[in-house]
């Protein structure tokens, strides 16, 4: 196991440097010069010349990727052309709504899909597996960006249940930023007023990204209870007479979980691509927002600063499935890859 | 001698009697499976819908799909215009019909560059292991690294909009799953007794991977390809959607989708039709995928 540590870190390590040769290199096919959007339209030759020196745009390209790395190693993502703060202080800014969407969203697909998984594989046929069924295969087939709109469109703007788009009414003010997150930072200031606003405002988009990870949770829950419930052990539990609930739950439920650990983490990062869109949608203020913003208007510093974020955010989440799945599997062993 | 060749003709013969007749075999057992798979029925159906409707696209529309009559803005549905116009007089039910065109296009595409690309570079690595093997991988695991759809959209905005990029900005960010798969099948029949045989009467390394190592892994690939087609439509309509995909005036479903958001209010079919046509495309592929995991799966085919 610590071998097997040694060895992802390692990797992980190599990933980190080839994730900013990747943005690097988004950056370089960037048809957009970016001397002439600093210099601006009518700026002369020589001005234009003057700067390529001073950004360094006149040195080969390693050089300028060692120097892409050291201001990196500094925490310097450069200025967004979008906000005109630093990217790294925008991202800061944004990130936590992003995070609590995501984490709402995630925590709502947990507790409907392994339920939902666990039903559906042991009433197997029944109008409850039939319903999840269809379910999932909505949820991995619907655009996001869609199922958004309908939404807002029945539940807001027809039926008024829900507040228009956006983290909190106009009218209410923002409690003092702590962790970034409203839901926590309303607790505590005590601000119950701005909680429950802020709640009825996550409902739709927390809806939105939560089908789309509950699909896939509820999916693999249930092959894999379907595989458990089919073996000896469960049988024997049976025979013995322990009642039913405790069968599924001790015996079998706890095996099952395994590979939904795995489908969790990457639903985790799903969810961080989706909050593009769906932020874009509910008009979240957001990275994802943020992300999709700078895409359209070419704001590089932040495409690079952003996708970079991402990237390490979903290697780190890959990391700790891996390493939690050698973890609740003693069966796998990782002494030899191969 | 001579009566060694005879048996030789004989068997060749036979042997291809033999083969076709398992072949025929397979393709019935198939035929059964897919018919025994409801839901596979309902998605091969759907595909097919879909292919025709992209195939006779001019037959079945009603008005050019291009044609802008400003004086017609915004119509709901209606006998004339079955799915209502757009906010430029345009008919919607027609762009529909044609954006069956760009998403089969776009689909397939993606399928056609990123499949084959990944299946050499896992072959590669498989069947050369060592640092060549390390390279390649741990170079898919810097592509794995990133969200797919984040890792498209970062190169559509960087290649600059339009359905091209788009396609090569999916396939960039579609390879490495392939890679990755067509290794770990290499590696399990690398060591084969007839690989080694083969080996041992002197085919060269390039013959081995092409054409004894590549049609083991065919069929992971194919399930993996009609799996990951709903993927691509997903991830197509979502860089249209946010501007960074087809660009106006193609009839591009997610474009369309973006383009009825402000009119989403009084004249809901602007947006959600097209929107519609997404869910039950990549459904059928979905449905579809499923089945041919199913249908290719030797343990189905033992009862």
């Amino acid at each position: 196991m610590p071998q097997y540590l040694i060895r992802r870190l390692g990797t992980l390590t190599i990933t980190l440097i080839g994730i900013m040769m990747i943005t690097f290199f988004i950056s370089l096919v960037v048809p957009l010069d970016p001397l002439a959007a600093i210099a601006g339209p009518q700026a002369p030759q020589e001005t234009v010349e003057r700067l390529r020196i001073l950004y360094g745009f006149d040195q080969p390209i390693y050089i300028q990727f060692a120097r892409y790395i050291k201001r990196l190693a500094h925490g310097d993502l450069g200025t967004s052309f979008q906000t005109g703060r630093p990217v790294l202080e925008d991202i800061i800014h944004f990130f936590p709504a992003t995070i609590e969407l995501a984490t709402l969203a995630l925590i709502v697909a947990i507790l409907v899909g392994i339920p939902l998984g666990v039903l559906s594989a042991v009433y197997r046929n029944s109008p409850i597996d039939h319903f999840s069924r269809v379910l999932s295969l909505i949820g991995v087939s619907v655009p996001v960006f869609w199922l958004g709109l309908v939404l807002l469109l029945i539940f807001y703007f027809k039926l008024g249940w829900f507040p228009e788009p956006g983290r909190l009414d106009i009218m209410l003010m923002e409690p003092k930023r702590i962790t970034g997150a409203l839901l926590i930072d309303s607790v505590i200031a005590r601000d119950w007023e701005v909680f429950w606003d802020a709640v009825k405002h996550m409902f739709l988009p927390a809806t939105v990204l939560g089908l789309f990870g509950l699909a896939g949770i509820a999916r693999i829950v249930r092959s894999s209870m379907l595989d458990v419930l089919s073996q000896e052990y469960i049988k024997t539990a049976r025979i013995k007479g322990l009642n039913e609930f405790l069968v599924l739950t001790r015996h079998a439920l706890r095996n099952a979980l395994v590979p939904a650990v795995t489908i969790i983490g990457l639903t985790y990062g799903g969810l961080l691509e989706g909050s593009v869109l769906t932020e874009t949608i509910f008009s979240w203020p957001g990275l994802g927002r943020y992300l999709a913003k700078a895409f359209l208007t070419l704001d590089l510093n932040a495409v690079v600063g952003g996708t970079m974020l991402v990237a390490l955010i979903f290697s780190v989440v890959n990391l700790i499935v891996d390493l939690s799945y050698a973890f609740l599997n003693p069966q796998i062993t990782y002494t030899t890859e191969r | 001698m001579n009566t060694r060749q005879e048996a030789d003709i004989l068997n060749r013969s036979d042997v291809r009697k033999k083969r076709l007749e398992a072949k025929i075999r397979y393709l019935k057992d198939s035929y059964i499976l897919w018919r025994k798979n409801r839901l596979m029925v309902i998605g091969t159906f759907i595909i097919l819908f879909l292919i025709l409707v992209a195939a006779f696209a001019p037959l079945l529309t009603t008005h050019d799909p291009y044609d802008q009559i400003l004086p017609e803005r915004l119509f709901p549905p209606s006998p004339a215009n079955y799915f209502g116009t757009d906010s430029l007089g345009r008919d919607i039910f027609s762009r529909v019909v044609y954006g069956a065109r760009v998403t089969l296009a776009i689909a397939f595409l993606v399928a056609f560059i990123s499949t084959p690309l990944g299946m050499v570079i896992g072959v590669t690595a498989g069947w050369f292991g060592g640092a060549v093997d390390e390279i390649l991988m741990r170079l898919s695991d810097v592509f794995l690294a990133f969200p797919r759809l984040i890792l498209a959209i970062a190169f559509a905005a960087a290649l600059g909009p339009g359905v091209e990029n788009a396609i090569v900005a999916i396939a960039v960010a579609n390879w490495p799953s392939y890679a990755r798969l067509t290794r770990a099948e290499t590696l399990s029949v690398r060591n084969n007794d007839y690989i080694q045989v083969i080996r041992t009467m002197g085919a060269s390394n390039l013959r081995i991977m092409v054409g004894h190592i590549t049609p083991m892994c065919l069929s992971s690939v194919i399930v993996r390809m009609s799996l990951d087609m709903g993927t691509i439509i997903l991830t197509a309509a979502g860089l249209g959607f946010l501007g960074l995909g087809a660009q106006p005036p193609t009839p591009e479903w997610g474009l369309m989708v973006s383009d009825g958001r402000q009119f989403l209010v009084d004249q809901w079919w602007v947006s959600t039709l097209p929107g519609l046509a997404i869910l039950i495309v990549v459904m059928g592929f979905n449905l579809m995928g499923d089945g041919i995991r199913d249908i290719l799966d030797p343990h189905q085919r033992q009862h």
